[in-house]
């Protein structure tokens, strides 16, 4: 009995092997762990893209539960992700700040005028430090915030009805409490 | 003499040759340096710096394009890698400060050898593992073929030779049938 189940132990190897690379095949080598996952929200302050005069850090967000989303005029993602977030928007659940990232300005405030605004505001990082903080890699990406300023949740590539309805807005929903 | 100006001597045509050759080879030498110097932007600042910052390119993993380092991509990722490692080590930090910094936002996906900490100890000892099992399977399987070869060596016992009699007896036995 013993000695002809030392057979099948290839076999088994071969099976537990398959079983993992298939699993592998499935995984978005692209979508990295953020560390930033349950630690404050990196503090900043830039100035805001439509009036630079004014200054946004996310210390003056605390006390509500807000998204965060990097963008940027020249992210091509970015467009598919916009219909998204301007329904987002529109529905009031969660206020969305943006972070435009290494972008023109001017750039910036046209391509919102031409595909609308879902901001509340947007940081204006023209340097792509804050973007560093945030270890941001590609654009766009998406934050939750907790009422502590903590980040509870990191969406990598366009947010899609989707991932909205099933992986963001559930968080959000449990953050609000 | 009219006949030199219709077909150029060999001597000239060969000239001609060796400059065309020259022309290809500045083009070519040109070529190459424009390439290098894309390659490795982090130029300015003293040699130790630049030394340093190549040094820990090469350890860091450009998540852009996740094949290879912040030293051997060309990525607008890995550009600003390489100006945000620079800054960090004029400012005067060591190469494992600017590694913590790194992964403190970009996690340990960013180093391109994986740190040896507990999520990570069967990565790193899966290697020993198999070894062991190897080489267990190796010595128990030379162990008990020595037991075998010795017990081959060994004169029959009376019951072993009466059996090979026995035999040797039915083979003749059935030749003659």
């Amino acid at each position: 009995m013993l000695r002809s189940l030392k057979f099948l132990i290839p076999f088994l190897i071969f099976v537990v092997l398959a079983v993992f690379f298939w699993q592998g095949l499935s995984l978005n080598p692209s979508t990295v762990p953020s560390p930033l996952i349950d630690k404050a929200a990196p503090a900043f302050s830039l100035p805001q893209l439509h009036e630079p005069d004014k200054v946004i850090t996310p210390a003056d967000l605390n006390g509500q539960v807000w998204m965060f989303n990097v963008w940027a005029s020249w992210c091509v993602s970015c467009r598919q992700e916009h219909p998204v977030l301007m329904q987002l928007a529109k529905t009031g659940v969660v206020p969305i700040y943006g972070l435009n990232y290494k972008d023109a300005r001017e750039d910036a405030i046209r391509w919102l005028q031409q595909f609308g605004n879902p901001y509340v505001a947007s940081a204006f990082d023209l340097e792509g430090q804050v973007g560093i903080d945030y270890g941001v890699y590609g654009v766009p990406e998406t934050y939750v915030v907790d009422r502590a300023g903590v980040i509870r949740h990191k969406h990598i590539g366009p947010v899609s009805q989707e991932i909205l309805q099933n992986e963001i807005l559930p968080i959000v929903r449990k953050l609000k409490g | 003499m009219k006949r030199l100006i219709v077909a150029p001597s060999p001597a000239r045509s060969s000239a001609r040759v060796g400059i065309q050759l020259l022309l290809a080879l500045l083009l070519t030498l040109f070529a190459a340096q424009t390439m290098a110097a894309s390659e490795a932007q982090v130029a300015l600042g003293d040699q130790a710096v630049q030394e340093r910052v190549l040094k820990l390119s090469h350890q860091l993993r450009c998540l852009v394009c996740q094949g290879q380092s912040l030293a051997e991509s060309d990525s607008e990722f890995s550009r600003d890698m390489r100006a945000k490692v620079q800054a960090l080590v004029e400012q005067g930090m060591n190469d494992a400060e600017v590694k913590d910094y790194l992964v403190e936002r970009y996690g340990d996906f960013i180093l391109y050898k994986p740190p040896f900490k507990p999520e990570t100890y069967l990565l790193w000892f899966t290697p020993l593992i198999l070894f062991a099992i190897g080489a267990t399977v190796l010595l128990v399987n030379l162990r008990r073929r020595r037991q075998r070869v010795v017990a081959a060596g060994a004169p029959l016992s009376a019951e072993e030779e009466t059996r090979v009699k026995k035999l040797l007896e039915g083979q003749a036995g059935d030749n003659q049938a």
